[in-house]
């Protein structure tokens, strides 16, 4: 395949699921390798519960055949349709970041295809850093065939979740602390409509699991779905705060412990299919970011204010703390400290601009973007946020690209 | 209930191939003992590996090329003592072959030939013996055939032959073997176009071309139920239908 698109003259970039927002798992015009194909199990120890992959299996696919065994990925991220390629790939991170770190950290030894060393096996600290290199290298470090990576024991498929309502982004952040030795799962919604004595507003949800030795699978049933895109006036500066009001009011009724299976806690988004096209034909872009831990909730409470006076934003808001645990990927995302990811449907110039307003904020903070979300950010962003960009762009292979990765270098 | 139900006995021909595997697959998570034969060794052992972490209760292996069998009956036992016995036979191994070198030189029609009907019909023979054995409420034999055995036409029809000459085959097996008050079934099921190594080489776009695992849900329903000849997906039976209606002189006209 790769042979294929360099005969072409064309760079090539792995695909999986297709779950990123922006443009880094888009090669376009060039040529994508669709890596569905590659989706075995290539041997999975039950005793220590190592499982080695080929990187076209998806995370979904992981815990329904792992967790009846009462194993499961040490972390996911926000859902379970991306692929073990991508989660490498990406360094995803999830609501357990606080203990478990990035995907990152629970991969173990990685299997390559590069142009230029053919099929190689990357371990941490190999002399060729490859395997740092890829894990958050978006794709470009050589295509991930396989990856073997270690599970994590589960007594039961269900978390038990508890939510409190927070009224500011300190009162957060003092719960989001003293939630982390106690808890795996941490996250909340936040009023991003909210302001004045409102701002910061939201419903911190802790959850662990529960021990009841009753192992079920999920349930892949889709119950809702959008088949079209909806007009997309659904969003406006009238009606986000109403929304944004009805969904505090919802779910501060709803405070207190409940049990959930761990898919509709760990991936509520799963169950409706095609909710990306809610935002309507223009799409949206999402904006994550992190600020570090020293600077404390003070950059988080500036860019919602920024946004609540925008008028633009969604009801689709995350905010969440991220561990010490350090992953051992050059270019991953998450930084001791917190992580905001807020939609904003896509209004063209009047987006664009307050999103460049939020880079100022989270870069005077010294944060930094998400690549697997990001569809718009200026390479000046993109360098200031990781100091190790330059030994990464040694270690990529020469065949690979992605729209991102060109649309970095040609700012 | 006053028993559990037993486990099946599964021998898969032709396991590598996309559509034998994406079957064994939905055999797996039902928890079916299979036995996978192919030519190649370690993607056998790759697959076979995956089988066993989707649930298959046992999953065993052989190496063989099926076109070469010097003793199809005696290979089919080796399998059937490997599983303790044997509930159902399917057939996917088969090459599709290039016409125009099949056309020109008889050794290459031979061979496809060969592949696609003489091993696959000496196979299905010996296995419908086999089957009758079996404890199993429904044992099945199961064969992929194709669409392009419906009609000859200048595209591919020495594999079209091979394929149309299996179908009369299963067809009047599955007459005997209703007729001979058998709980057997054989059971042939057509696939139209399907996306699968077989055919890399085509522009595959459009409503008419299937994924393997479409397919292989159509072979696993068939072994419970239906038949003798099913199309995959259903629409194929129409489409052929109009194209068996149509006047030669017609047929001359188009590209097909």
């Amino acid at each position: 395949m790769l042979e294929e698109s360099r005969a072409a003259g064309l760079s090539a970039l792995a695909v999986g699921l297709g779950r990123s927002y922006g443009d880094s798992g888009l090669n376009l015009g060039q040529a994508a390798i669709d890596m569905s194909g590659l989706d075995r199990v290539l041997a999975f120890d039950p005793d220590t519960g190592v499982l080695r992959a080929q990187a076209g299996l998806s995370l979904g696919e992981i815990m329904r055949r792992m967790a009846p065994l009462g194993w499961f990925p040490a972390t996911t991220p926000g859902t379970r349709f991306v692929t073990l390629g991508g989660a490498v790939a990406n360094d995803v991170h999830g609501k357990n970041h606080h203990r478990a770190g990035t995907f990152g950290a629970s991969v173990r030894r990685l299997g390559l295809l590069r142009s230029d060393l053919g099929e190689i096996e990357a371990a941490p600290g190999d002399e060729t850093g490859l395997f740092e290199a890829t894990i958050g290298g978006l794709g470009l470090t050589g295509i991930i065939l396989w990856a073997e990576i270690q599970l994590v024991r589960i007594g039961g498929t269900k978390l038990e979740s508890q939510s409190l309502a927070f009224s500011n982004c300190d009162e957060f952040l003092a719960l989001a602390r003293e939630s982390e030795a106690g808890f795996e799962h941490t996250v909340a919604w936040v009023d991003c409509s909210a302001r004045g004595s409102r701002l910061g507003r939201g419903v911190f949800t802790r959850s662990n699991w529960r021990e009841d030795g009753v192992l079920a699978v999920h349930d892949d049933r889709q119950r809702l779905s959008l088949p079209a895109d909806p007009p997309g006036f659904a969003l406006n500066p009238i009606t986000l705060p109403m929304i944004n009001q009805g969904f505090y009011r919802l779910f501060t009724a709803r405070l207190g412990k409940r049990i959930e299976p761990y898919a509709s806690v760990l991936f509520p988004l799963d169950s409706i299919s095609g909710w990306n096209r809610f935002y309507g034909k223009r799409g949206f872009y999402q904006y994550q970011c992190v600020t570090p831990m020293a600077a404390g909730a003070a950059p988080i409470a500036e860019l919602l204010a920024a946004i609540a006076a925008s008028g633009q934003g969604s009801f689709l808001v995350v905010l969440k703390t991220f561990g010490a645990k350090v992953s051992p990927g050059l270019m991953s995302f998450p930084m001791p400290g917190l992580t905001l990811a807020v939609d904003f449907s896509n209004k063209g110039e009047e987006t664009l601009a307050l999103l460049t307003r939020l880079d100022e904020i989270v870069a005077a903070a010294g944060g930094r973007l998400y690549p697997a979300k990001d569809g718009r950010m200026p390479r000046s962003m993109f360098e200031a946020g990781y100091p190790n960009l330059e030994t990464f762009t040694g270690r990529i292979d020469p065949a690979l690209s992605s729209s991102f990765w060109r649309r970095m270098h040609n700012d | 209930m006053t028993e559990t139900s037993p486990v099946r006995r599964v021998c898969i021909l032709g396991a590598a191939s996309a559509i034998g595997e994406e079957t064994a697959r939905l055999l797996a998570a039902k928890g079916d003992a299979l036995a996978l034969v192919a030519r190649d060794a370690g993607r056998l052992e790759t697959i076979a590996r995956d089988l066993a972490s989707r649930g298959a209760s046992k999953v065993a292996m052989r190496t063989a090329d099926l076109a070469r069998l010097e003793d199809p009956g005696a290979f089919l036992d080796g399998v059937s003592g490997e599983l303790g016995g044997l509930d159902a036979v399917l057939i996917f191994h088969g090459v599709l072959g290039d016409q125009a070198e099949a056309r020109a030189d008889p050794s290459a029609a031979l061979r496809l030939l060969e592949v696609n009907f003489i091993s696959a019909a000496v196979l299905s023979l010996a296995a419908v013996t086999r089957l009758e054995a079996s404890g199993y409420p429904t044992p099945a034999l199961v064969a992929v055939g194709s669409v392009a055995g419906d009609r000859g036409r200048a595209s591919n029809f020495v594999y079209g032959a091979a394929k149309g000459g299996l179908a009369i085959l299963y067809q009047g097996l599955a007459h005997d073997l209703a007729r001979g008050g058998s709980k057997v079934r054989a059971v042939i099921v057509k696939a139209g176009f399907v996306d699968t190594p077989m055919t890399a080489a085509f522009d595959k776009g459009g409503p008419l071309w299937a994924k393997p695992a479409t397919i292989a849900a159509v072979v696993v329903k068939a072994m419970e139920t239906g038949g003798p000849i099913v199309y995959a997906p259903w629409f194929w039976r129409g489409v052929m239908l109009a194209i068996r209606l149509l006047p030669q002189t017609a047929m001359n006209r188009v590209n097909l």
